[in-house]
């Protein structure tokens, strides 16, 4: 088979942004064979950053979230039904039908799923849940709707907070619980965690960290009722959202010898992946959540991002990869970029803020609710957060990617007081957090001697 | 060297009709081109996109220190179009609760219906006439109606308010070795005249709010989100006449283009719905605001030229918007184009705060004048231009139809 593939048969497994951007390009790219779509869930791709906020806060109903296609990808959607394993010399797909699908390239999409309370029985209880797909976000938002009395976040990440923003944006009282010191400390560090903590706070929001919630307890009628935190207190409340983080789904490919773990699927620069002895394959590539690559920016360390941004470009470098012979494929070099909308703030992401040792507030200041973190290690700036000032992103991209000097030279007019005496950026090891990262530096975080290894369920 | 009188042929008059070619020499001797008054002039994409949204450029005429094609003497406070942050941020921010959202998410969607009736009777008016002027018929009667609403200021004062934009409008303008004392002068006393008229209007309206811009401004509950006088004076000036000069611009722009190009006019005849993205060309391909200045708060770098604090550097957005590094073809207007992140609006903080507003305008002008223009012809070609080279446009342009 030439290295140009233009027809011939390829399977995507994973239907949601990273899968359908993918299958958009392999079109753009010129690939006329035969595409086929593998999801899970029964709904055509849909977008997830609305359903913490818009849909949480009633403004739109969760299954209009759908994902405009920019051209029909003309594919065969192989929609609510899960795929089970991956046989790499046969090159099959196995699907939960029984059915198997041949394939001459192969895209890992899967994404993540919510991590699920640790004890079943107790997130059984009604009135429990994760939030991650349509489904949950839809059955949450109805009970925000009905006025519950309390609502218990667990885990004060992203999801959580935004979460916690939403309940409280309704009227909704609410506690949220966070193992770590300070809401959001593990993706941007001490520093706005403080702004973080101050804006919960602000809103009503009965923050507790430094806490573990130990029990969730039912009623007779198997109904949440509240929980035990370790510190002796107790909540009550009638809805729980565990929100701690993600976990991959790469259970189907356990016995696929592909060097896939808790942190993804393993793979090169220009997406393809690796084996389990890291050996790079040829015919399999990896984009979106469920993929872990290394980054030059970053010290080649493997990351694995939680991003819409990140889902878009890998997925398109990958997809072109597919189609194209060895010396025109593309390496995925986008630098990371998030967002998250809570309590009224506008919060926005360059680079890897975990990726740093110290930081300056180097526009603006905490106070005005309104500045520009930057971030740095070892003298050179590696990321930057801006809250209600995305306009200078850009700027601090730049600097990221021309690994410019640390702290930034000064000039603007909005300049901070202090934008010269840096500080620790103290990243907390994400072990000791009740949220999950959305941005893992899965190797080691640089400033410390100590790679965490976790071993195989 | 012949880059150095780049900037003094681009705001030549004589080459206002098409600037373009000087555009593409900018480029080419670029990024960076000084200018023999020791400015600078830059014209490419990328770097024009990079100064747009770094930090340390300022917008605020004040902090000049080296000489400027611009006129100079400027010390009175300038409205938040030529501010920095965070006061820039303050003003702004105030500026568009009655306007956008979050406060007024609506504001500029209710406008539609009224838009429509408009346009509705400016078309109404043309019929039976052999010939038209697009500006005076059109382009002009649609955004002043509009900005004359919205604000809150009575259409029948015309005859003050054109005069005083047209004054102001002037020292707006850019160009080198010229004095320009007795225009700034009249210009600032416009510009005085004009906020005071301004305030008074809306101070008619204290405790008696109308539903307009001015009432909400000067009814403003929370003493921390008033504008003061000296503020609301400013602000409401440079609403007004950003609010219609620009679009006037732009429609007369849109229709001078499809009239050059009668194959797209007729594209956009069959295929209606392509209207949206025919304006956001139009506003790559003919933007309304061709360049803007900006200054450094400390030396910066940019492209391998070190540019001093405090000098003045011309971002000429229409030469970026042709750039054939970031556009494809990009002589060529083409209402499909995909990917089309241009200047029309500019970029970064300063983006255009009335750009909702403009786009809604503009589709609305071209949409109702499009089929009567199957037709028509353009009288003169190239029609008279207006003087000014940063805000650039035809002065007339005689159509038969």
């Amino acid at each position: 088979m030439p290295g140009d593939l233009r027809d011939g048969r390829i399977v995507i497994v994973g239907a949601s942004l990273a899968g359908l951007r993918a299958a958009e390009t392999l079109r753009e790219e010129g690939f006329i064979g035969s595409l086929t779509v593998v999801g899970d869930e029964s709904c055509p791709p849909y977008d997830r950053p609305p359903l913490s906020k818009q849909v949480l806060l009633g403004k739109v109903p969760a299954d209009t979230t759908g994902l405009p296609m920019r051209r029909d990808p003309d594919a065969d959607w192989r929609l609510g039904v899960r795929a089970t394993g991956l046989d790499p010399l046969g090159k099959r797909v196995m699907l939960a039908d029984g059915e198997s699908l041949p394939f001459d390239r192969l895209l890992i999409a899967t994404g993540t799923r919510a991590r699920p309370w640790p004890n079943p029985e107790e997130a059984s209880l009604d009135g429990v849940f994760t939030l991650r797909t349509r489904d949950e976000a839809g059955g949450l938002a109805e009970r925000l709707a009905a006025g519950p009395k309390r609502v218990l976040v667990i885990g004060a990440g992203f999801t959580g907070s935004e979460i916690a923003s939403a309940c409280r944006e309704r009227g909704i009282e609410v506690t949220v619980a966070e193992r770590g010191p300070a809401p959001l400390v593990g993706a941007l560090g001490g520093t706005l965690s403080k702004l973080a903590a101050v804006m919960h706070r602000n809103h009503g929001v009965d923050l507790r960290c430094g806490v573990t919630v130990t029990t969730l307890r039912g009623d007779g009628n198997g109904r949440f009722t509240g929980a035990d935190l370790s510190d002796g207190s107790r909540v009550d409340a009638d809805v729980c959202v565990v929100a701690l983080g993600a976990v991959r789904n790469v259970e189907w490919l356990a016995e696929s010898g592909l060097a896939a773990g808790p942190r993804g699927v393993a793979c090169d620069a220009g997406c393809r992946a690796f084996d389990m002895y890291g050996i790079v394959t040829d015919d399999v590539f990896v984009a979106g959540d469920v993929s872990r690559f290394p980054h030059p920016l970053f010290g080649y360390q493997m990351l694995s991002l939680e991003h819409w941004g990140n889902a878009v470009a890998q997925a398109e470098v990958a997809a072109h990869n597919m189609v194209s012979p060895g010396p025109l494929r593309r390496p995925h070099l986008a630098v990371p970029t998030f967002w998250s909308t809570q309590f009224g703030l506008n919060i926005k992401s360059v680079g890897v803020p975990t990726y740093s040792d110290h930081v300056v507030i180097a526009q603006g200041s905490l106070e005005a609710r309104r500045l520009a973190v930057v971030y740095g290690f070892q003298g050179r700036v590696t990321a930057a957060v801006t809250v209600d000032m995305a306009k200078s992103l850009d700027y601090y991209k730049h600097l990221i990617e021309t690994a410019a000097p640390f702290p930034p030279p000064p000039g603007s007019a909005d300049r901070a007081i202090a934008a010269d005496i840096t500080i620790p950026s103290d990243v907390p090891d994400p072990s000791g957090l009740s949220h999950g990262p959305t941005v893992a530096l899965t190797g080691h975080l640089p400033d410390r001697r100590l790679t965490v290894v976790q071993p195989p369920r | 060297m012949d880059s150095e009188t780049l900037l003094a042929r681009i705001t030549d008059y004589a080459n206002r009709p098409n600037p373009y070619p000087l555009y593409a020499e900018l480029r080419e001797a670029g990024p960076v081109v000084r200018q023999a008054d020791g400015s600078y002039l830059i014209g490419t994409y990328h770097e024009i996109a990079a100064l747009l949204h770094d930090p340390r450029i300022s917008a605020d005429p004040r902090i000049r220190t080296a000489p400027s094609p611009y006129p100079s003497g400027e010390t009175v406070k300038p409205p938040f179009l030529r501010l920095d942050d965070p006061e820039h941020h303050r003003l702004r921010t105030l500026a568009m609760r009655p306007f956008g959202p979050p406060h007024s998410p609506g504001r500029v969607d209710a406008m539609r219906g009224e838009i429509t009736r408009i346009t509705g009777e400016l078309i109404e008016e043309l019929r039976d006439r052999k010939q038209i002027d697009i500006v005076d018929d059109f382009a002009y009667p649609l955004p002043i109606t509009v900005i004359c609403r919205l604000l809150g200021v009575p259409r029948e004062d015309e005859s003050l308010f054109q005069a005083w934009t047209d004054s102001i409008v002037a020292t707006a303008d850019i160009g080198p070795e010229e004095d320009t004392t007795e225009r700034d002068q009249t210009g600032r006393q416009a510009r005085q005249e004009m906020g005071l008229y301004l305030v008074n209007l809306a101070e008619q309206r204290r405790d008696r709010p109308t539903d307009d811009m001015l009432s909400a401004f000067v009814n403003e509950p929370d003493p921390a989100l008033r504008l003061s006088q000296e503020e609301l004076a400013e602000t409401t000036v440079l609403l007004f006449i950003a609010g219609h000069e620009t679009t006037v611009n732009l429609i007369t722009n849109g229709v001078l283009t499809l009239l050059r190009q009668p194959e797209q006019l007729d594209h956009l005849r069959r295929e209606p719905g392509l209207l949206p993205r025919a304006v956001e060309e139009l506003l790559r391909y003919e933007p309304p605001v061709h360049m803007r200045e900006r200054i450094p708060h400390a030396d910066i770098d940019i492209a391998g030229t070190t540019i001093s604090q405090g000098t003045s550097v011309v971002l000429a957005l229409a030469s970026g918007n042709r750039d054939p590094r970031r556009f494809h073809d990009p002589d060529r207007f083409d209402p499909t184009r995909p990917d089309n992140q241009h200047f029309g609006f500019g970029s970064g903080i300063h983006l255009c705060y009335g750009a909702p507003l403009a786009r809604l305008e503009a589709e609305a002008a071209l949409g109702a004048l499009i089929p009567h223009l199957s037709t028509a012809s353009l009288a003169q070609d190239p029609p008279p231009y207006r003087q000014n080279a940063m805000l650039r446009g035809p002065r007339h342009l005689p159509v038969h139809l």
